[in-house]
């Protein structure tokens, strides 16, 4: 069943979106939230878990005291206060991918409240960026639940399956849910803003080192709430919650779906039902779930297996102390350190090599070459590939050499490109590849000037022009010079030696 | 905690019992117990009565009383992040009514979340 | 020959120490008298002859090769089916566990097997510990030795009757409401509940996580603390442990002295509209406490009077959260509704948890998920808590006058098997004396203190301390057992009746 729609501007033209944002991120620390089972992905399944997580009878959770710090800190750099005595709490209900049928969260006691995040976002006119704050309104600890899969049935889905297997490897794998405060003021970049911010929060996650922020795995996911309401007036509309949009680009097309589709319903005269829905990566729309209910009734009572997490000031203190440079701040200074244009830093942003241009800088690369490497050659094979620029095996160390030898006059590009090639191929290290394949510019400037005396006379026409003044088409003649040394020339010279000839 | 059901607040207010029998059979779907019906009739006049006595906690006044939700003043028990070996794939689905690809078999889910 | 299943487990341990006897002797005799009784009494679910007597061997070589032994080395314990037991089924007395092996060792339980105690099998109980006859088991009810027609209490009487049987010399409970102190006090036995936190809920099956304890089920005030020292004490594995050593408990059985200590009888709990023989002994016991050189006083615990009320609220809600892990998905009972084709999981939770569960397990839950749900959870649960702080601050304005308070354990002795069953109000009001320490926190002990004159069935003298102060417990618990069994010529149970016995145990 496919709902109707209206036209994106449109509707924004009638109605101001709010929206409502709850990522969950999995924590990347080794034990669950709650026993020791490890957390490590892709294990065997059913074989993390204890009677603990598979909530045999009789067994009780502990707290996992670095997820506690994790939350600390997270809650820190999201500008939040650090409740002095927080709670679990046990929100019942029944699931089978739930093990003991309740899950340990927290309810009115949550250990981060009142924070904010600035994201940077495209001015409403389009032409440069601004900052817009997204106020947190909490962040709290959980456990994560078991995984189903669904047997039989056409899709492999939950609907219309026969039955389900389920693997309790990552149930109880500690989580922190953020939820924002209602997002208002976006306007038309409501999905932008929505996308803006998960991208935020998992870079601030990525340098608070807490979470793998891998989204394809799971590791971070966000649920949007979405409601409308005339334009120009107070209160808000009824919303809708989309589940497990996993993407940042899912994130900011589910929240532009749903934009069009609740104005569809208001501009037909309907309501809007409160429910979940779900999203589709496939069709781009989201399907009614399940409309609020008695089923919601999570009867929350503080958890009597364990006891209050009240964090002393002094470790709320020790923990402030370990925040990471906030990532925007972090990247305005090396944009500036390096020299980059907006353009160029945001290629750089968009290769995800931020990071492996630091480290290659550090290995003494200069920072042009760095990026011409990263976000040009590396980049382009990822993309084509699928896979990240990390996934070749070279490292900064491997691209600062390459650049050193380049710089040094040893290599030019196209060699350099090959020396490249060995590298991934595994051959060594550039120096090692560019030994083994002989790869070496021509040295003897004699030979070079023979070359550049041979092509000249070979190609008096284009020499002529040279000679006119029309220093660009001394370009065919370098390249006639490199054919003939066999690419092992440096272009540079040949250029300057054709030049000094002819003018 | 917000929504009075409207069906057990009039209930009160005309002073009938407090626990209705459809109300006993909400609830024993909430907590996931089918009832048949002669349990319902058997079940649904002892809690009436049971529930009739509970709530005298009522009748203390105790709007300033702090709740005590724990008998024991502590804080903070944690433990250090440090892998614990698990059960085996096997011992934990030992006691599976039905398991299939070291998974354990559960019938199909309605769909949910 | 002397017969150890006569003897106290401090007996069995000392003639063990001596060389006079075997663990496996001794652990075959108890074996041979649960073959020979148990058939009338039916204090166990299972016994685990093997494993018992593998472990006294084990014992009795380690002795033989001069190891070093715990006191209590070879004396075999009988454990509650509420506690999980690796390899053994435990079923809490339910249904819906029927047949569950579990994979791993409760703490107690592993603390008994660190100590060497062989465990003889597990014992009987109201259905995952809620109520107070045993009747609510789902394998049949356990029998009172003092008269087979009679309940032996719960929700732990399987353990007493062991006890009072001489099926076991000592035996696990647990206590959420009185569920080793009532079924103690009705089978002339020794129960304590320790202080919150004392002993490890870990592997524990959870009644009400904030209520629960285990604790030791004996037949003298020396041996429950022998017991008490051997499960007690920190563990990692359970958050609400007490990270401190066991309290002295066996110094304080030893030393049995009153002298100079102050002790509160409570005004709301004195015995008044109890069974009259009950009350009568409670009067007597409490004289010759004055006798032995105590000073009674009597307090006022004003807000007892809505314990009832409040602990019927945070039980059953603390149980509908903790019980709803046995829905037949991953291990126990799985049940589909009847004439449903393809039924869901939703329905095959339904069904089997109407299949698996005893009528008062589906009370209970039921009531719980009523009071926590949305709109009720202020006037119930959340009111319920505010009585709880009122009564520790009771307690606390008690044992700022005394040294440990007083009271029946019990209104009555033992009723008849039926006679309460379907009157769940009637069956709750037996646990009046015994329910405010389980909200408090505070450590109390059942010793039996006579005859009732009007039935000649066993009646409970309860004592009460501070929290973590449990050593008071056993200085007064054995100082009225020494003047007690002086009175009597020996110990209480040596007035029981002879079990008829039968070699055909079930």
């Amino acid at each position: 069943m496919t709902d109707a729609v209206v036209d994106y501007d449109e509707a924004l033209q009638t109605y101001d979106p709010v929206m409502g944002l709850e990522v969950h991120v999995e924590l990347n620390t080794k034990t669950k939230m709650f026993c020791g089972c490890s957390t490590v992905f892709g294990a065997e399944p059913n074989s993390q878990v204890c009677p603990v997580c598979l909530g045999l009878p009789g067994a009780l959770p502990v707290v996992n005291a670095s997820a506690v710090e994790s939350a600390i800190r997270l809650g820190l750099a999201l500008h939040g206060s650090i409740a002095d005595w927080s709670r679990f709490a046990r929100k019942n209900y029944f699931y089978p991918d739930m093990p003991k049928n309740f899950q340990t969260s927290q309810y009115d006691e949550p250990i981060v409240y009142n924070g904010y995040l600035d994201v940077e976002v495209p001015t409403e006119s389009g032409d440069g960026t601004e900052v817009f704050r997204v106020e947190i309104e909490r962040a709290h600890m959980e456990e994560d639940t078991g995984k189903s899969l669904h047997v039989g049935g056409a899709t492999g889905r939950i609907q219309g399956a026969e039955y389900s297997l389920v693997d309790y490897n990552r149930a109880g794998i500690p989580l922190i849910e953020i939820v924002t405060k209602p997002i208002v003021g976006a306007g038309t970049r409501a999905p932008q803003i929505a996308r803006a911010y998960v991208a935020a929060l998992r870079d601030l996650l990525k340098a608070l080192d807490i979470s793998d922020v891998k989204m394809e795995q799971g590791s971070v996911r966000c649920d949007a709430n979405v409601s409308l309401r005339p334009v120009g007036t107070e209160k808000f509309g009824t919303r809708t919650e989309t589940k497990n949009v996993n993407s940042l680009r899912s994130i900011e097309r589910a929240v532009r779906y749903e934009i069009s589709r609740q104005a569809a319903v208001l501009d037909a005269g309907g309501t809007i039902t409160q429910e979940t829905r779900h999203w589709h990566e496939d069709t781009g729309i989201t399907t009614a779930g399940r409309p609020k209910s008695d089923a919601d009734d999570y009867r929350y009572f503080p958890e009597p297996d364990l006891v209050p997490v009240a964090p002393a000031a002094e470790l709320v203190e020790k923990l402030g102390g370990t925040l990471p440079e906030p990532p925007a701040q972090r990247r305005k200074r090396l944009q500036s350190d390096w020299g980059y244009s907006d353009l160029e830093m945001r290629d750089v942003i968009n290769a995800g090599a931020v990071d492996l241009i630091e480290q290659t800088v550090a290995e003494g690369a200069s920072p042009a070459g760095a990026r011409k490497w990263w976000t040009g050659e590396l980049a382009r094979r990822a993309n084509v590939e699928g896979r990240t620029v990390e996934d070749f095996g070279v490292t900064p160390a491997h691209v600062a050499e390459l650049d050193g030898l380049v710089k040094g006059g040893r290599l030019n590009d196209s060699m350099a490109r090959q020396v490249l090639e060995g590298v991934m191929a595994g051959e060594g290290a550039p120096t090692a590849v560019a030994d083994a394949r002989g790869l070496e510019l021509v040295q003897d400037d004699g030979a070079l000037e023979a070359a550049v005396d041979k092509v000249i006379a070979a190609n008096p026409d284009v020499a002529d022009k040279v000679r006119g003044g029309k220093l660009n088409a001394a370009g065919a003649l370098i390249g006639q010079v490199m054919k003939e040394l066999k690419g092992q020339a440096d272009a540079a010279k040949a250029r300057e030696l054709i030049l000094a000839k002819l003018t | 905690m917000a929504v009075l059901r409207p069906v057990w607040t009039a209930n009160r207010l005309r002073g009938m019992s407090a626990l209705s029998r459809d109300e006993v059979a909400h609830v024993a779907m909430l907590a996931r117990i089918q009832l048949s019906d002669d349990e319902l009739d058997r079940l649904a006049g002892q809690l009436d009565q049971i529930v009739g006595f509970v709530a005298t906690v009522g009748e203390i006044a105790a709007d300033d009383i702090p709740p005590m939700s724990h008998p024991l003043p502590l804080e903070n028990v944690t433990r250090t992040d440090e892998v614990r070996p698990s059960l085996t794939p096997q011992q934990a689905l030992a006691a599976a009514p039905r398991a299939e690809a070291d998974r354990f078999a559960v019938p199909r889910i309605l769909d949910e979340e | 020959m002397t017969d150890y299943t006569r003897m106290t487990a401090a007996d069995i341990a000392a003639a063990l120490a001596a060389g006079e006897t075997t663990s496996v002797e001794v652990t075959q005799a108890h074996l041979d008298r649960i073959a020979e009784v148990d058939g009338d009494v039916h204090a166990f679910l299972q016994v685990d002859a093997e494993g018992a007597l593998a472990t006294a061997r084990a014992v009795d070589e380690a002795r033989a090769a001069g190891k070093e032994l715990g006191p209590l080395a070879g004396v075999p314990v009988a454990v509650k089916d509420v506690l999980a037991t690796e390899g053994l089924t435990t079923t809490a007395g339910s249904k819906i566990l029927e047949g569950w092996v579990p994979p791993y060792d409760a703490t107690v339980v592993a603390k008994l097997r660190a100590a060497g105690m062989p465990i003889l099998g597990k014992t009987n109980m109201d259905e995952f510990a809620m109520g107070s006859s045993t009747e609510h088991s789902a394998y049949g009810p356990t029998h009172n030795p003092w008269d087979l027609d009679r309940i032996p209490g719960g929700s732990g009487g399987g353990s007493s009757a062991a006890v009072a049987a001489f099926e076991a010399p000592l035996a696990i409970g647990t206590d959420t409401g009185g569920s080793i102190r009532q079924p103690a006090a009705v089978t002339g036995t020794v129960g304590t509940k320790p202080t919150y936190g004392g002993v490890s809920r870990y592997g524990l099956i959870a009644l009400a996580s904030s209520l629960d304890q285990a604790g030791p089920c004996t037949r003298s005030v020396l041996d429950a603390a022998l017991l008490h020292e051997v499960i007690g004490g920190h563990d990692v594995m359970d958050s609400t442990s007490i990270d401190a050593p066991v309290p002295p408990v066996v110094e304080a059985a030893r030393k049995a002295d009153v002298k100079g200590l102050k002790i509160g009888v409570i005004k709301e709990i004195s015995g008044e509209g109890f069974q009259p023989g009950v009350k009568q002994l409670f009067d007597e016991s409490v004289q010759l406490l004055v006798d032995r050189g105590a000073e009674v006083v009597e307090v006022s615990c004003p807000s007892f009077e809505k314990g009832l009320a409040a602990y019927y609220l945070i039980l059953p809600s603390e149980a509908s959260s903790n019980l709803a892990k046995f829905d037949g998905m991953r291990y126990g009972l799985r049940v589909g509704p009847e004439g449903v084709a393809s039924p869901s999981a939703e329905q095959v939770m339904a069904a089997t948890r109407d299949a698996g569960f005893g009528d008062e397990v589906k009370r209970r839950i039921i009531l719980g998920t009523y009071a926590l749900s949305a709109g009720y959870y202020d006037a119930y649960y959340g009111q319920a808590q505010k009585v709880r702080t009122l009564i520790a601050r009771d307690f606390a304005a008690a044992y700022e006058k005394v040294d440990v308070l007083v009271t029946p354990t019990a209104p009555t002795t033992a009723f008849k098997l039926g006679e309460k069953l379907d009157d769940p109000m009637a069956m709750y009001l037996n646990d009046v004396a015994t329910i405010p320490a389980n909200l408090a926190g505070v450590p109390g002990m059942s010793i039996p203190n006579g005859l009732a004159a009007e039935d000649g069935l066993p009646s409970g003298f309860q004592i009460l301390a501070p929290a973590t102060k449990d050593e008071r417990l056993y200085q007064v618990g054995a100082a009225l057992e020494a003047a007690l069994q002086e009175k009597w010529g020996g110990p209480i149970l040596a007035q029981a009746p002879e079990l008829a016995g039968k070699a055909d145990a079930r």
